[in-house]
């Protein structure tokens, strides 16, 4: 098992390493978040339009 | 179903169209698109010594001189055919050693000394942990590719 | 109701689909991770460096492989006129900016201890950023029309031009002096790569192939609310629904 510290340290390229890691995570992470809230969003307005119109019966549903 | 099939037909004509441009404008702007010239381009373009060019080449082996008191080094730059002197003060990225391919910035002096204001590294495509590589070494199956100009 | 049948097929496909992907996705990447970052060795030049690897390569062949998509899909909308084609384009161009982003940022990250430079303007590296702004092209053009289907056309046009851009940036390290280094994986020599590093990056890279899939047909089914909502609010404004005049081409 090595150092702990050592292995943060990744032989004096952590200020380079981690950052790669963490733009990765932020990316894979945000992209995820972004669509699922637009897709939260249009089911939300669509149920609200929906309800607004109660003879059209629709065939499929979202989500 | 014809409209379609026209649509197609001329989407394809288009791309070839694209193509043929594209890679015309590309040789045409061959030289442009260059990063560095090798000694040996050096040589052969006579570029005037007062415009920064980049040249490119592996440091030869045992040619790295530092000068004690002074943060001034001097290696020599080959592609295996012509050699460049350079002389370069400056910090140097961590893969710059001997045998290495590098890319350096800079100006040729009147007395063919290459002055460099900015020295790069090059690292070539080959991944490998360090026992490996030297298990290669030790067994003659080693070959310097590092940075080989072409 | 025509229009929708094959967005319901599609969904249905999608719905199908979804689970096994994001299986896969969350499996590689758990595993790729730990692999680039515990389990694989230092480079016998690069140091522990080399990790960075493990993140900008597949993030530079996402890049490069949902722009081919990209062209692909705008080719079917211009000549087939398939009616999920815009859809599915305007879905991925986002995720394709995001790689294209991640690459540049990890390439930056990587150049600076290894080439002693966070940048170049040599061949790979502009082609690459030329990448990235057509793909913010394309997200730009979609949303600069009032009509979304002037939008979709006007954006696979540019996705179909941007296309001679693939082989540029795939080619660019062979065909001209470069700063980066030519490619490690062709498929006709073997891999300059050691295999203990060769897999953390496929795992990586089939990670981000499955995550792209899962969050592609999550944007494809955001893509497909909003179109009904735009013909609904339209047939809602025109008080009389008249099925003919929804406001979407077929």
């Amino acid at each position: 098992m090595r150092n702990l510290a050592e292995y943060f340290a990744m032989g004096g390229y952590a200020v380079y390493v981690w950052p790669s890691y963490a733009a990765a995570v932020a990316v894979l992470i945000g992209v995820l978040i972004a669509s699922l809230r637009s897709l939260r969003a249009r089911s939300a307005e669509l149920e609200a339009i929906e309800g607004s119109l109660p003879h059209r019966s629709r065939e499929e549903r979202p989500t | 179903m014809t409209r379609k099939r026209r649509r197609l037909y001329l989407l394809g004509l288009f791309l070839l169209g694209l193509g043929t441009a594209t890679a015309l404008a590309l040789a045409a702007f061959r030289d442009n698109l260059v990063f560095f010239y090798s000694p040996s381009d050096l040589a052969r373009l006579a570029v005037a010594g007062d415009r920064a060019v980049r040249i490119g080449g592996l440091v030869e082996q045992g040619s790295v001189e530092r000068r004690a008191g002074s943060i001034e080094i001097r290696f020599r730059v080959t592609d295996l055919q012509n050699t460049l002197p350079v002389v370069y003060a400056g910090i140097l990225p961590d893969l710059f050693r001997e045998g290495q391919g590098i890319v350096a910035q800079g100006r040729l002096g009147p007395d063919g000394v290459f002055r460099a204001s900015e020295v790069l590294a090059k690292h070539d495509e080959n991944y490998m942990p360090p026992e490996v590589a030297a298990a290669l070494k030790r067994s003659g199956h080693w070959q310097e590719t590092a940075g080989k100009p072409k | 109701m025509h229009r929708f049948a094959n967005p319901a097929r599609f969904l249905r496909l999608g719905a199908a689909i979804m689970p096994w992907s994001t299986g896969v996705a969350v499996l590689s990447l758990a595993a790729g991770l730990y692999f680039a970052l515990f389990a694989s060795p230092a480079d016998y030049q690069q140091g522990e460096s080399v990790r960075i690897m493990y993140v900008h390569v597949p993030a530079a062949w996402m890049a490069l492989f949902i722009y081919t998509s990209l062209a692909a899909t705008s080719a079917i909308a211009l000549v087939w006129k398939h009616p999920l084609a815009d859809l599915a384009a305007k879905a991925m161009a986002p995720v394709g900016a995001a790689f294209t982003a991640l690459c540049l940022v990890t390439g930056s990250l990587w150049g600076q201890p290894m080439w002693g430079t966070w940048w170049v303007w040599d061949a790979r590296l502009t082609s690459v950023l030329v990448l990235f702004f057509l793909y913010l092209g394309h997200i730009a053009l979609n949303n600069a029309f009032d009509d979304p289907t002037r939008g979709a056309r006007a954006a696979a046009v540019l996705a179909i031009v941007g296309v001679v851009n693939v082989p540029i940036i795939k080619f660019s390290v062979d065909w001209w002096n470069t700063l980066h280094q030519p490619a490690s994986i062709t498929r006709l020599a073997a891999p300059a790569i050691d295999p203990a590093m060769l897999r953390p990056l496929l795992l990586m890279a089939i990670g981000f192939t499955a995550y792209f899939v899962s969050i592609l047909l999550l944007r494809i089914r955001t893509e497909i609310l909003a179109r009904k909502l735009r013909t609904l609010r339209y047939m809602q404004g025109a008080e009389a629904p008249a099925p003919a005049v929804a406001g979407e081409r077929i």
